[in-house]
């Protein structure tokens, strides 16, 4: 049976197919429908897990067990996840161990387009790109043949134009693959100078192996249509030359890492001319010229953003881009009614310095809320802050640190341990959604559910708080803007580390009729513009407030100096 | 066929272009779809590019070459128009949503999208889907009030069209989104 599937849900289709028992993830766009779709299979195990590390960590302990396990992350997250990704190069696997990393060329919803194929290189792991959904699937079943017949980990690389596109894909029975025996060898899972030192010999052995069979791994493919001009790709970069250059002869890369590079030989002797369109990186193109093939690259194509159609007929036709009409931006806001709103207005007016963090509430960084300094990576706020208290002293007085639940959990809680344990007076507010907001709602160890909906015991952040040796902590009502504002004041005053958490479910969560504020004889001071609320709208000099989008958070009521603003149940 | 659906985050072109890649399934055709996840989502512009035909290699749409712009938001149509094609068509639901530079007062919200819009290609057509969506039975409908003026411009089998509606929306909203199409289709 055919089926259009999003390519990570072809992927999840895949891991079912290839007998896989279990999978452990923290959400990342674009990465995060891999693991929500793999939790529909009841075949599967699945779990999210407070972060990337700990996603693989756990995967591989259940690879070594004798399961085929996965891990799915975004780019970044594979940083998190880099310290068990390369040692597992060294000891290998025993059930097939696939971890999938989804790059962002192009920034969709990333904080950087990091080229994640030099992990595989780095870490001597074999790392495929599939082109669209049905590769998709066959190469996450052929990712498993490699895993096991190699004895190594792999590496599945999309990159988000492939991770959100759907395509057809054929639709298999699930093979069953039994639970391998796991057998005791220090030598080989116990990674230490001595065994370690055995080990590298192994990878690089392994490696070699890996080299000389890609060359016949049909994943590779030449396709010949003409002698003129030779093209080098993979992935999303495959498609778009194929529509841009329908008389080019390709070389499609299917594994990224080890390069085919015998192969590529042959085929650049085919062609009187050899470009190499990649996204970011000159990976490919570096491999070649250091193996002596010679081809040209990033001389042509920048090294940011993503490629298109449009840009190969652009610069190896000379075809113009239609330029676009200039228009008003149109960023991503806060929704109408969301908790993060009110605590940044607070930190807005008192003019704070805010180090904040990965999630919605980046969002904060936008005008007119404009309180966000500085964001980094997940779980930088608290240190960060930590940080600028340690240099300027009193100076940074106004210092505060935001950072979200599942973001704290992820990889705040450290940093916080760290203030405490080094004393600086940092204020950090958990901005407590009950969620993992910007993937999309994806439960966390303190939502109280896991991923398929069950019961689950539930964190407890502000035991967690105190046991990390936080002595003075308040919880506020993210709504209840006079009590956020005192809370804060106070906190700024502090001499020891402290807590606040706001609390609040994410607006997007609650279901059913909502009520509306109504507005009544506005004077035009626009004060309450100053919340960025995507239902309030400037008409003419006075505000108006769409009722479609408006939650009756009351926001607005608390803020205009004129009461002109009345709540209403709907 | 490249079809190019724009509109603000929350307005329901995932479930359009879903529709769509079901309209092409039930045809026979080849197709690709891409969409916008993450933080976009929130508000922020969106496109979401469905391409079908004999065989499609591109799972995006690019400048100059989409068959038609479905825009759920005026200057949304706008900012997308350098990707129609020469003589493309244009169909944009009659609705403005300011964005938060335009709610602060930042930048107005620009004058004459419909003459920028003609400028470029005479194949320009609005619908108030919002009003015709509330007709059907629900503001959230206007996404398949504008499957239904789509169908009709490009001649698009209606009742294959409805066969797609019925296999991509829950069943509770299925006689609701037919008369969305009905109404859209006859606008």
């Amino acid at each position: 049976m055919k089926k259009l599937l999003l390519t990570n849900e072809a992927i999840a289709r895949g891991a079912f197919e290839a007998g896989v028992r279990f999978v452990s993830s923290y959400p990342g766009t674009p990465s995060t429908e891999i693991t929500e779709n793999i939790a529909k299979y009841d075949e599967i195990y699945s779990e999210w897990a407070p972060n990337e590390k700990v996603a693989l960590e756990t995967s591989y302990g259940a690879a070594v067990a004798g399961a085929r396990s996965m891990a799915c992350m975004k780019h970044v997250g594979l940083n998190v996840a880099a310290d068990p990704l390369f040692t597992a190069a060294y000891t290998g696997i025993n059930g097939g161990l696939v971890v999938c990393v989804a790059d962002d060329p192009g920034m969709h919803s990333s904080q950087n387009e990091q080229d994640s194929r030099f992990y595989a290189r780095s870490s001597h792991i074999p790392m495929l790109e599939p082109a669209d959904s049905q590769e998709a699937k066959d190469f996450t079943k052929l990712a498993y043949e490699i895993s096991e017949k190699y004895d190594t980990p792999v590496l599945l690389r999309i990159t988000t134009r492939i991770a959100h596109s759907q395509s057809f894909v054929e639709l298999l029975d699930r093979e069953e693959v039994p639970v391998k025996e796991y057998v005791k060898d220090v030598t080989k899972y116990t990674m230490m100078p001595s065994s370690a030192k055995l080990r590298h010999v192994v990878v690089e052995d392994r490696e070699n192996r890996l080299k000389k069979d890609c060359e016949s791994f049909d994943i590779n493919k030449e396709i010949i249509k003409g002698d003129e001009l030779g093209i080098i790709c993979s992935g999303a970069v495959y498609q778009y030359v194929e529509e841009a250059l329908p008389n080019a002869s390709i070389f499609k890369i299917g594994m990224v890492y080890p390069m085919p590079i015998e192969s590529i030989k042959a085929f650049s002797k085919k062609v009187k001319r050899l470009i190499v369109i990649e996204e970011l990186e000159p990976f490919f193109e570096n491999q070649l010229k250091a193996s002596g093939i010679p081809c040209e690259g990033k001389n042509i194509f920048s090294l940011q953003g993503e490629i298109t159609v449009a840009t190969i007929l652009e610069k190896l036709k000379g075809e113009s881009i239609n330029a676009p009409i200039p228009s008003p931006v149109r960023p991503p806001v806060m929704c109408a009614g969301c908790p993060h709103r009110g605590v940044y207005y607070i930190l807005n007016k008192l003019k704070c310095v805010v180090t904040a963090d990965i999630g919605c509430y980046t969002l904060g960084a936008q005008a007119p809320l404009s309180s966000v300094d500085t964001v980094l990576c997940m779980g930088a706020s608290v240190g960060m802050s930590h940080g600028f208290k340690k240099v300027l002293g009193e100076k940074a007085e106004n210092v505060v640190a935001v950072i979200g639940d599942s973001t704290f959990i992820h990889s705040g809680i450290t940093g916080l341990i760290n203030a405490v344990y080094n004393q600086s007076a940092t204020t950090l507010i958990i901005l407590d959604n009950s969620t993992t907001g910007m993937t999309g709602h994806q439960e966390h160890p303190a939502t109280g559910k896991t991923i398929k909906g069950t019961p689950a015991p539930k964190l407890d952040l502000i035991n967690l708080v105190k046991a990390c040796g936080i002595e003075k902590l308040d919880v506020v009502d993210c709504y209840d803007l006079t009590n956020v504002e005192k809370v804060i004041k106070d906190h700024l005053k502090s001499e020891v580390p402290s807590v606040i958490i706001a609390k609040r479910p994410c607006e997007l969560l609650k279901k059913g009729n909502k009520p509306v504020c109504e507005i009544d004889g506005c004077k035009g001071c626009l004060k309450c513009l100053k919340l960025g609320c995507p239902a309030l709208v400037n008409d003419n000099g006075k505000v108006k407030i769409d009722k479609t989008l408006c939650v009756g958070c009351k926001l607005c009521m608390d803020v205009c100096p004129f009461g002109a603003i009345k709540f209403k149940e709907n | 066929m490249n079809i190019l659906i724009v509109g603000v985050g929350g307005q329901g072109t995932l479930l359009t272009s879903r529709v769509l890649g079901k309209y092409a399934e039930l045809k026979g055709f080849d197709c690709k779809l891409s969409e916008v996840h993450g933080m976009a989502q929130r508000g922020g512009s969106v496109v979401t590019h469905v391409r079908f035909g004999e065989k499609v290699f591109s799972p995006i749409i690019w400048e100059g070459s989409a068959d038609i712009i479905l825009s759920f938001e005026k200057l949304e149509a706008l900012r997308a128009v350098n990707f129609l094609k020469k003589d493309g068509i244009i169909l944009v639901n009659d609705e403005e949503i300011y964005p938060m530079p335009v709610i602060t007062g930042k930048v107005k919200y620009p004058d004459g999208i419909k003459e920028s819009l003609e400028s470029v290609s005479k194949n320009l057509f609005f619908i108030n889907a919002l009003e015709l969506a509330k007709k059907a039975g629900s503001s959230k409908a206007v996404n398949v009030v504008m499957i239904g003026a789509l169908a009709k411009k490009m001649n698009f089998d209606f009742d294959t069209m409805i066969k797609a509606i019925e296999l991509s929306v829950p069943s509770k909203f299925v006689e609701l989104n037919k008369l969305a199409l009905k109404l859209g289709y006859d606008a």
